[in-house]
């Protein structure tokens, strides 16, 4: 694929995948969630966290059996926007759960308004395993969005930067654990979401036997194209 | 005494079935309608219909029990409903409940009783007061609305059935229709759906009956043609669309609790003092509202309700 044709193709992605909060925003505004709109908002900014972390794990197996590599181009991309709906889905919650249950001694806008918010949220992950689990799915994808520029590959080195990013095998793993673990009896959506990270997770598994009965060589990250001739230190 | 009757005419009699189906139809089509061109994926939110307006109900008497506080609408009510039967999804009982056959319901009386029969519940509602009970409602996953019921005192009816002295408990069991219900599919309950009160709960006078809402036939998605209101408890302890009224000497195995006894138990009291397993229940959301609220203890009808668990550990009866 020519580098326009991935830049063209970047944008559709970049554009398709805001389409979810776009959608949220627009139901919110116009009155098309359910009568309790900030469940909705929950949910669904946490099952798309979910949806982009099972994209992000696919693009691996997917150039290996298609051989089409330039998915590679689009990893960082969906990487990024797993953590943005993370993000979302925590602060949603922090607002809707968490801060709309305090009391609010010295009216809402307070300095004592902040520290109970942080005691809320701190006790409540610190009290509640699915949102222990949860939360830490979201911590393990801090690193790897602060790593995920060009520049903190080549400051890393491939090899250590692929190690580091292993860290989204546990974030998919955690996030799967979390949702399986809030719903109150229907697990038939949290299964499908285990058996895609399982299915992803075990192709690498397979892999990685085969590779160290010497059969194939590891691949390592290099930064994205345009910056490749600038000289490695 | 004189006794105001509720209209003997039944909602089958009143308006042309084929007009009624029809009109069924319609507001379907309308909505699917709407659906489409609204377009954008996530029909799951999407889909949700309010109930239609059903038949009028007469003579509603309004009872000293009931809140002073705002009822949530008709559309809150209708569309954001727990009824596995058709679905997981909130949404789901107000797509597909309108499927469920109400004509013609018997409720068998069975057990520890004198008056085993099979009950229409006209006959039920025979020479009853049909009373409007506002009620706060507050279901185990955080969330409560206010809803004005309609119905009369189970009490009543279980004088009627003339229970033995053996009758300790008294088990509801619910429809289980697989043609009109897509939610048994799933095996996420056992079915049918089966709850239980101790007599004294069952003949408390904040125990009601349920045949209406806004005084108007109960729409499917809230458990018609009739269901139990008890409010003091959470949601899942109201069964719905009851098919028979067991009297037992034994406690009844309810479905939550056999589904996960770790998490729901046969009491199942609002008690904000008393957290479920994986979630806090010391608030809650008012469907509509931003902020929490602070739970209730009984969910705000301690005063009436408290006596029956005298000396009971709460944290072990939940």
């Amino acid at each position: 694929m020519t580098l326009r044709a991935v830049r063209v193709l970047k944008v559709f992605v970049f554009v398709a995948a805001l389409g979810p909060v776009a959608w949220l925003v627009w139901a919110a505004l116009t009155g098309h969630l359910s009568p309790n709109p900030l469940s909705d908002v929950t949910n669904e900014t946490g099952v798309w966290t979910l949806r982009f972390i099972c994209i992000t794990l696919a693009i691996t197996p997917l150039r290996r059996l298609t051989g089409w590599n330039s998915l590679i181009r689009f990893r960082r991309m969906t990487g990024l926007f797993a953590f943005f709906y993370g993000s979302l889905h925590f602060l949603t919650y922090a607002i809707a759960d968490r801060f709309a249950g305090l009391d609010f001694p010295d009216g809402i806008v307070a300095l004592s308004t902040v520290r109970n918010l942080a005691r809320s949220v701190g006790e409540d992950i610190y009290k509640r395993p699915f949102i222990t689990i949860g939360f830490t799915a979201w911590l393990t994808m801090v690193p790897l969005a602060l790593t995920s520029t060009a520049g903190m590959i080549r400051r890393l080195g491939g090899r250590r930067w692929n190690q580091l990013h292993r860290l989204v095998y546990a974030t998919g793993i955690l996030g799967v654990i979390h949702y399986w673990w809030l719903v109150k009896a229907d697990i038939s959506r949290p299964r499908i979401y285990a058996l895609v990270v399982a299915l992803l997770l075990g192709f690498r598994a397979y892999r990685y036997l085969d590779e160290r009965r010497g059969h194939r060589k590891p691949a390592v990250a290099r930064p994205p194209e345009s910056k490749q001739i600038q000289p490695v230190r | 005494m004189f006794i105001k009757r509720p209209s003997d005419i039944r909602s089958s009699e009143i308006t042309d079935k084929k007009l009624y189906l029809n009109r069924r139809q319609f507001i379907q089509a309308a909505g699917a309608t709407a659906a489409a061109a609204a377009g954008l994926g996530s029909a799951m939110l999407e889909a949700a219909t309010p109930a239609p307006h059903g038949r009028k109900l007469e003579n509603i008497s309004k009872s000293p029990l009931s809140t002073t506080e705002k009822p949530n609408p008709w559309d809150h009510i209708t569309t954001y409903n727990n009824y596995y039967e058709f679905g997981i999804d909130k949404d789901l009982p107000s797509q597909y409940a309108r499927n469920l056959k109400t004509d013609n319901w018997t409720v068998t009386v069975d057990g520890e009783c004198n008056k085993k029969a099979s009950w229409h519940v006209e006959d039920i509602l025979k020479g009853e007061i049909l009373e409007e009970r506002i009620y706060r409602h507050r279901c185990v996953e955080g969330w409560s609305m206010v809803i004005p019921w309609v119905g009369i005192p189970l009490a009543n009816f279980i004088k009627r059935c003339e229970p033995t002295s053996k009758a300790k408990y008294i088990q509801f069991t619910t429809a289980y229709e697989p043609k009109q219900m897509p939610g048994v599919r799933s095996n996420v309950l056992r079915w049918p759906y089966v709850e239980g009160l101790r007599m004294d709960e069952a003949m408390h006078p904040l125990t009601v009956l349920v045949v209406g809402l806004y005084d108007e036939v109960l729409p499917n998605q809230n458990g018609a043609p009739i269901r139990v209101v008890m409010p003091w408890k959470y949601g899942f302890k109201h069964a719905k669309s009851i098919v028979q009224i067991k009297f037992t000497e034994k406690q009844p195995l309810n479905s939550w609790q056999d589904q996960a006894p770790s998490e729901y138990g046969f009491y199942a009291n609002v008690n904000p003092q008393v957290d479920h397993p994986r979630w806090s229940q010391a608030t809650e959301r008012r469907i509509g509202e931003f902020l929490r609220r602070k739970t209730l203890m009984f969910n705000g009808y301690q005063d009436q309700v408290q006596s029956l668990y005298a000396g009971m550990d709460l944290r072990k009866n939940y």
